[in-house]
Formats: C-alpha cells, structure tokens, sequence
C-alpha cells in the first residue's frame, strides 16, 4: 500500500488534504503512520487540514532526474509547514511565482500523471496559517 | 564512549580516485576496489593479516564476500553497515566500543564503491519512508535538493549573498590539486563556480559531491598494541555521536541542536578547546554541509559562517584548515571514509604538499541524520 491508496489520496481526489490526528493527544502526523509520534496511541483518524501552511522552503530543480516527468525543467518545489505541524513536499500551483522563505500558502488540487496531487498557491490575501 | 587515546587508527589504505577516474569506461567491482584498499591498509600498517581478528563493511553489501576474499574465516566481530555517508564515523565508533568492550583487538573498517561505473545517480529513487516516493510525483528527489532546501532557508534567514558557498569549493579544489589521489587537478575560480549550472537551485554543480569509484580501509587497533608496533599512529582522543531523525533529511534546524549536542562532549571528553583544533575535516555531501558543521559545533555563530569561510581562514596556512585532501567535491566521493584517512595521513605528518604544521590534532565532523565526531590525535 502507498500513499497512493490511503485515505490520502482520497482526500486529494475529494479536494481535500487530510492528515492523521492522534485520538489521544491531538498530534497531527505526515505521513501516515498506524502511531502518534508523540504519545504513540494507536488511536487517529483521518481528518479535513485547513490546507493552509507556510513556505519553509523553496528550490528550482535544474536536473532531469526523471524521464516521464510531466514538468519541465526547471521546476520549483516547496516544502510546506502546515498549519497543523507536519511538513510535506509540493510545489507552487503558478511556475512563474517565485515565493519566499515564509510565504503563506493554501491547498489547490492538480491532476499531474494521472494521480491527483496537492499542489498549493501564494495567499495573496496575507491570512496568516 | 570510550576511554580518552585507548583506541587508535594504525592502518589507512585508499585507492588512486583519480587514476580510476581517468580510466572512464572501466567497469569496477566495488569489492575488487575495497580488497585493493585493505590490502593496502595492512601494510600501512605493518601488520599481518591474521591479526585482524575484526571487520566492519560499510557500503558493500556483504561482509562475507570481503571475509572470504581476505581469507579471514573467524572473525569475533562482524558487522555490516548502510552505504550512507553518516556511516563512516558510526563505524569507527562501533569498532572503537567493540575493542574498549574486549570484543576483538584488531579491526578492519572496510568501505568500497563503484558508483561511477554502477551509474549512480543519487536520485530518482523513494527509500523507506512513505513520503520518499510520494516526492518524486512533484519531481523532488536526491539528497542535494533536500540540503539546499536547507541553505535556501538559511540563505533567506541571514541575507546570504550568491556566490557565498564558494570559498568553500575553490578551497577543495585547491587541496585537491596538492593531493595526487584526488579526482580533480585543474584550478576553480569563483568565476567558473558562478557559471557552472544549477542543479537544485540554489545549489550548483561546484557544490555538489563527485560521482566516482574508489575504496577506503581503515585499522583500528588497541593504543597499546599501535604503540608496540613502532610506527606512526593516530588515537581517538573522543567520539560523540547524536541523530537529527525526522521523516526528511531536511533538518528544521540544519542540524544545529545535534551539532551542539555533540559539540559538548567532544571537546571536553578530549580535554581539548576547539581553538586547539589544528585542522578539520567536514563532510561535505554538498557545500552548505560545511557552513551547518562550523555553526552548530560553535566555530562561528548561527548565520555568519558565511563570512568566516571567505577570505582565506579555512585554506592551508589559514586559521582552521578544512577539508585538506579535497573534501567530497574535488577529492572523492567515498562517503567520509577518505577524510578519515586524510586526519590520519596529517596526524602522522605524510601529508606532503598539503601537511598542517605541526598537526596534532584533528576533528572530523559529519553533520547528517547522525551528526557524529571525532577528535583524533597525533600518537
């Protein structure tokens, strides 16, 4: 099993991003794990984000380290700071954006290679995650 | 983790990574390679091969295959460890504990790799954790773009010009050109450091470590047994390790809580000040590597390791001569292993053209997943 079929990807393809919750204590988690890392209950559910976090960082990827990527080189990647904790891997919806270390942004769903993806967009209204 | 000079390093052997990598269309066995290096290992250190009663494999992916083609049948401690770069000081650490424990007395730490003609790309792959694969469907892979997600973060926190990291790859290159071993023999100038392409912006190729085959072979023995032997030695004065463990390589804090948490034993279990270190060998995965290590084990302060590199401090003759072989950008890429050797060499004073003077003591530092270190010392 992937994350590729989890509830997850559900979510992604509801347009919604999901993480885990500890039933317990309330910790988010990504990604997903049958445990809280922080009190290790085995009890959480699935659970709506707000899709909202911020820039931690940013890069442009020169190298073509994949063939059938259907993004052209060079491409940008972020990694997010959600608002509920965990950091996941992404990218800016819009390529020609260039963010900044700290950049609030919120969740928008794209369809890349046949799988539904969590890709997410610059806040241009300044709401704080 | 173990008694203060009780360990020593008798034995290095490493293999011509520039002869290997002129030679471009040759095939190699990683295990051809590492048998070449311990063979040379061994008479570095003037020992017979039945003395080693020891044998620890990092990268290889068996420790029987290396057994069997040394002829070392009975070995007391065997172990096997990941080819990651994090693993060359844990296995000096787990070789130094095992002999402090009676263990076995004399053992050989064995590194090969055949990266360049296995056609290594260090990227394009997931790993255990679920978010490795998930990554490459964005197009994130390889341990250079989630380091410079790091020094971009670092760049934007302290005002980091372009071109800062520089120094830092011009002085490898410098190093390297006095070390005949090493891949790289031709100048770098700032000039084609600025030119040269990206390939995880803002990390550029300059800044990234070389792709190439070579073996390391290290013998750690009892400091009474290196002393009996009568030649030059080096002795582990203190060795401290801590991990900086979540899901991505990308460290919140650039490995800089671990950094100080090894930082507080290693000199104090040497009973040295850091301004005491004559020369350091950092590993350098990629070039921000370095700048993490010098501001988490207190060289500078957070954010202005920057300036500390630049202007000549870190290059031969200067304050704290780094990487003095080449580091992993202009020497070779052996995952740590080389500069282990190259701290031995100096301490022994076998350095040649690039010899520290009067170098008596030399800290190696990995700053990774497990940020470890080393303070090791002229015998």
């Amino acid at each position: 099993m992937t994350m590729f079929d989890t509830p997850f990807a559900e979510g992604c393809a509801a347009g919604e991003l999901r993480l885990q919750k500890c039933g317990q204590c309330g910790t988010y988690r990504f990604p997903a794990s049958p445990i809280c890392p922080s009190c290790l209950s085995s009890e959480g559910a699935w659970v709506a984000a707000s899709g909202r976090g911020r820039v931690w960082s940013w890069i442009r990827m020169h190298q073509r380290y994949f063939k059938d990527l259907p993004r052209e080189t060079p491409y940008n990647l972020i990694m997010v700071e959600l608002a509920e904790g965990p950091r996941m891997i992404s990218a800016l919806a819009d390529e020609k954006i260039m963010p900044k270390v700290g950049d609030p942004v919120t969740v928008t769903f794209r369809e890349v290679g046949g799988e539904i993806l969590p890709y997410f967009a610059l806040d241009t209204e300044g709401t704080a995650a | 983790m173990t008694g203060r000079d009780t360990v020593a390093i008798v034995g290095v052997g490493t293999t011509s990574f520039r002869e290997l990598y002129q030679a471009r269309d040759v095939q190699r066995s990683a295990y051809d390679l590492a048998a070449q290096a311990t063979v040379a290992a061994i008479e570095d250190a003037g020992l017979e091969k039945d003395a080693i009663d020891g044998l620890i494999v990092a990268r290889l992916g068996s420790y029987v295959r290396m057994a069997d083609m040394l002829g070392l049948r009975r070995p007391k401690w065997c172990h096997l460890l990941e080819g990651a770069g994090r693993m060359s000081a844990v296995a000096v650490q787990i070789a130094a504990a095992a002999i402090e424990a009676g263990h076995a007395e004399t053992i050989a730490l064995i590194y090969g790799n055949n990266g360049r003609s296995a056609g290594a790309r260090y990227g394009g792959d997931g790993g255990p954790s679920p978010t490795g694969v998930y990554d490459t469907a964005f197009g994130m892979t390889s341990p250079g773009a989630y380091v410079a997600l790091m020094y971009e973060r670092y760049r934007e926190m302290y005002g980091v010009p372009d071109l800062a990291l520089a120094p830092l790859a011009i002085n490898n290159r410098k190093n390297a050109m006095l070390n005949d071993g090493a891949v790289m023999q031709t100048p770098l100038t700032e000039e084609m450091y600025g030119q040269s392409r990206y390939i995880a912006e803002p990390l550029r190729l300059y800044d990234y470590c070389l792709i190439n085959d070579g073996a390391v072979a290290l013998i750690v023995t009892t400091t009474k047994r290196a002393k009996a032997m009568g030649r030059p030695f080096a002795t582990i004065s203190s060795t401290a390790a801590i991990g900086d463990l979540t899901n991505f390589y990308t460290s919140p804090d650039f490995f800089y809580g671990s950094c100080q948490a090894v930082a507080s034993k290693v000199y104090s279990d040497a009973g040295i000040k850091r301004s005491d270190v004559k020369a350091a060998q950092i590993y350098d995965n990629f070039t921000p590597t370095i700048l993490f290590s010098l501001e988490g084990f207190g060289f500078c302060p957070q954010g202005e390791s920057w300036k500390w590199v630049d202007g000549g401090r870190i290059e031969l003759g200067g304050e704290l001569p780094l990487n003095t072989s080449g580091g992993h950008t202009s020497e070779s890429y052996m995952q740590g292993w080389a500069m282990h050797a190259e701290a031995v060499r100096q301490l022994r004073g076998e350095a040649g053209a690039r010899q520290v003077p009067d170098c008596d003591v030399v800290q190696y530092i990995c700053a990774s997943p497990i940020v470890a270190s080393h303070i090791l010392r002229r015998g």
